[in-house]
């Protein structure tokens, strides 16, 4: 019986594993919402709604690619807001101070990884737990942001660059800012679905130990990965700051449950060694359009959140409630040439 | 049939799907010919249709002006509806809205702005789809809109405020601040000229500005910032908090504690919330404007500049029913007058 169990993951055709996943599942999802709200949602056909959406939920699709990177290999980062703001803070103080706007963003790009190594190497060195870790920089990288500007806040950037952060691509409704998205997003696809480095993400969400053993080394993978993560919110704040031409130590609070709301959403485990990029995009879109299409309803954004909280808690109750009920249904046996799951020739350490 | 995990997954997925969809039909029915009314009258004039942007919602001081807008909508021939974020913590938490009237095509937009720059270049935006974008209580930088409803003078609430902490503390004696969050525009610029006029003006030699701390505008932030202050000064005789919230949690705290009439409070506060403080001798006066008869203005200025009968221009004039005539100012600012201060003698007579 146990045996049946184990490979009943393997009773299906390739094909029907491949397009029946949880992934699949957010995408169909997020299709049907957005053809329902085209045919029924006044307005949210008209030619503002792309260019609007995709502004709004650039910063989370940008923390969501290093995010679902980090919840894979079982830990969380908490303090991506607080360095968006700290970077926010940083870029305005420095523009006022007399740097250029490249020169300031690419130090508060530095100072964004830094923040990320300062999360890794306590987390990956000194083995302290990442909940406990990234609360306490939550904290103290939103301190330090409100404490370098106050209560100002600097408005005055070169209009060029707040140009880029507002523009769109030619006459497209695109957004600039989904360039550096798209790149982005290519890049940690193949660091997490195409290389060793990935692979060592998902054994160590699987089993740490385990993974150390198979020669992957997972201090260094986890250090690596909350690096990326604050160079990444650091430009998600520095995209926020010139989008609304204003520096402040409050920008974007609160907005890391938004992105691991998305990152669940889109199929990843809390507890890592599962999930996929494409469901997270997927995530991430599936929310911003509902948001915006219940804001064209007039509908209070408090019901919005309990509609966009029911699907999360619906999402991570589905699959273990009805992979439960699916084992007490009878089942054909498996097909005996499909019992062995393919082994990837991987060579450990590599 | 058999299921196995993955198909089980996408049946969760569609069920999901079905739930939200019917959320959204069901909100469909409800709100959907109010929505569509606003698109065609865009195009098609008739009924003019507004959207209120208040701050954040469940604040009792924007449910009181949006009562007053909902009043002179109804007396100028107007649609209007409330939006906006839950927190006003977020500077930029008011731009999907703004973003979503400018989808709607909406006539009209009045909105307290939560930060003066980061909502510009979405008010831009709502501009250049014709929508007539007036702010109030609090301004945005004077060239994003048309129009600013300012409910008194930075000057006149000030030395209101000042006047009234002074009296009740005979003159002499160590003062603090209670404000909303540490980025709130109108506090900051209420504070700034508080602090000057205590430099400056010889009547308030004797009192010391000891401290200035911010409860965001929550109610229990601001009660515990207030029990703070207490202990961190124990000298001080004089609260002044220039928030409806702050001022209310803080004679909440008062109330209950061994500092009633010892310590005086006194700020910008709305009748209803703070009667039972004046009534039980914690509060002896408080000042503000009636944020009803702000919310009235913003409407009627809004209307007058989408009927073309304003352009916004200095010394432009418009009428606003019950109020009377009104004068736009310099920078496009339109005044509702000077604050008004509430005592025990006078509480009685106010609703809101």
């Amino acid at each position: 019986m146990s045996s049946t169990r184990t490979y009943t993951a393997y009773a299906r055709p390739l094909w029907w594993r491949t397009l029946v996943t949880r992934e699949s599942a957010v995408i169909t999802l997020t299709a049907l919402v957005i053809v329902y709200s085209i045919l029924n949602v006044p307005n949210f056909d008209g030619p503002l709604t792309l260019k609007f959406l995709l502004q709004d939920i650039a910063p989370i699709l940008l923390i969501a690619l290093p995010m679902t990177l980090i919840i894979v290999t079982g830990e969380i980062d908490l303090s991506v807001a607080s360095i968006v703001g700290l970077s926010s803070v940083l870029l305005g103080v420095l523009h006022e101070g007399g740097l250029s706007i490249p020169v300031a963003g690419l130090l508060a790009l530095l100072a964004g990884a830094a923040c990320g190594a300062l999360n890794g190497f306590l987390i990956a060195y000194v083995g302290l737990p990442s909940l406990a870790v990234t609360i306490g920089t939550l904290a103290l990288f939103r301190g330090v942001a409100v404490g370098l500007l106050g209560t100002k806040a600097v408005t005055e950037f070169t209009e060029r660059w707040t140009d880029l952060a507002t523009g769109t691509i030619g006459p497209t409704s695109i957004p600039l800012v989904m360039i550096p998205f798209v790149v982005l997003a290519i890049g940690f696809s193949l660091l997490l679905h195409f290389s060793t480095f990935g692979r060592g993400v998902y054994d160590i969400g699987l089993n740490d130990e385990a993974a150390h053993f198979t020669g992957v080394d997972v201090a260094r993978t986890k250090l690596i990965l909350f690096v990326l993560s604050g160079a990444v919110s650091a430009f998600a704040g520095i995209y926020y700051t010139l989008r609304f031409g204003s520096a402040r130590g409050d920008n974007a609070t609160g907005m890391e449950l938004q992105v691991i709301a998305a990152v669940l959403l889109g199929g990843v485990s809390i507890f890592g060694g599962r999930g996929r990029l494409h469901g997270v995009i997927a995530g991430v879109v599936l929310i911003g359009v509902i948001a915006s299409a219940l804001r064209l309803e007039s509908v209070t954004v408090n019901v919005t959140n309990i509609i966009i909280g029911l699907l999360l808690v619906a999402s991570v109750i589905a699959t273990p409630l009805l992979s439960w009920a699916a084992t007490r249904l009878p089942r054909r046996s498996p097909r005996p040439e499909e019992t062995t799951p393919p082994k990837q020739a991987t060579p450990a350490g590599v | 049939m058999k299921l196995h995990s993955n198909r089980a997954t996408a049946l969760a997925a569609l069920l999901l799907s079905v739930s939200v969809l019917s959320a959204c039909g069901a909100d469909d029915t409800e709100t959907g010919t109010g929505t569509d009314d606003g698109g065609d009258t865009g195009s098609g004039g008739g009924e003019s249709s507004l959207t209120m942007l208040p701050k954040n919602l469940g604040n009792p001081y924007f449910d009181t002006s949006t009562k007053g807008a909902e009043e002179a909508a109804g007396e100028a021939g107007a649609s209007i509806e409330q939006v906006g974020p839950e927190t006003g913590d977020d500077p930029a938490g008011q731009v999907p809205f703004i973003n979503t009237v400018a989808q709607q095509g909406a006539d009209g937009l009045i909105v307290s702005a939560n930060d003066p720059e980061a909502i510009c270049d979405a008010i831009g935006e709502a501009r250049d789809a014709g929508v007539k974008v007036v702010t109030f209580d609090s301004d945005t930088n004077p060239e994003c809109r048309d129009l600013f409803i300012n409910q008194a003078t930075a000057e006149g609430i000030a030395a209101k405020q000042l006047e009234l902490i002074a009296e009740e503390i005979g003159g002499s004696g160590e003062i603090a601040i209670l404000s909303a969050a540490a980025n709130a525009t109108n506090q900051n610029s209420w504070i700034e000229m508080m602090e000057a006029e205590l430099e400056s003006n010889a009547d308030y030699a004797d009192i010391e500005l000891v401290d200035t701390v911010y409860g965001d505008d929550q109610d229990q932030k601001s009660f515990d910032q207030t029990e703070a202050l207490l202990q961190n000064h124990p000298d001080l005789k004089g609260i002044i908090s220039p928030t409806t919230v702050g001022i209310a949690a803080a004679a909440r705290y008062l109330s209950e504690s061994d500092s009633k009439g010892k310590v005086a409070l006194t700020g910008l506060g709305t009748p209803n919330q703070m009667r039972e403080f004046v009534e039980d001798g914690t509060v002896s006066s408080f000042a503000l404007w009636n944020p009803g008869d702000l919310g009235y203005l913003a409407v009627f200025a809004t209307q007058a500049l989408i009927d073309g009968d304003i352009s916004g221009e200095e010394g432009d004039t418009f009428e606003a029913g019950k109020l009377g005539e009104f004068e736009v100012g310099a920078d496009g600012v339109v005044l509702l007058g000077e604050p008004f201060t509430f005592d025990a003698d006078n509480i009685a007579d106010f609703d809101f």
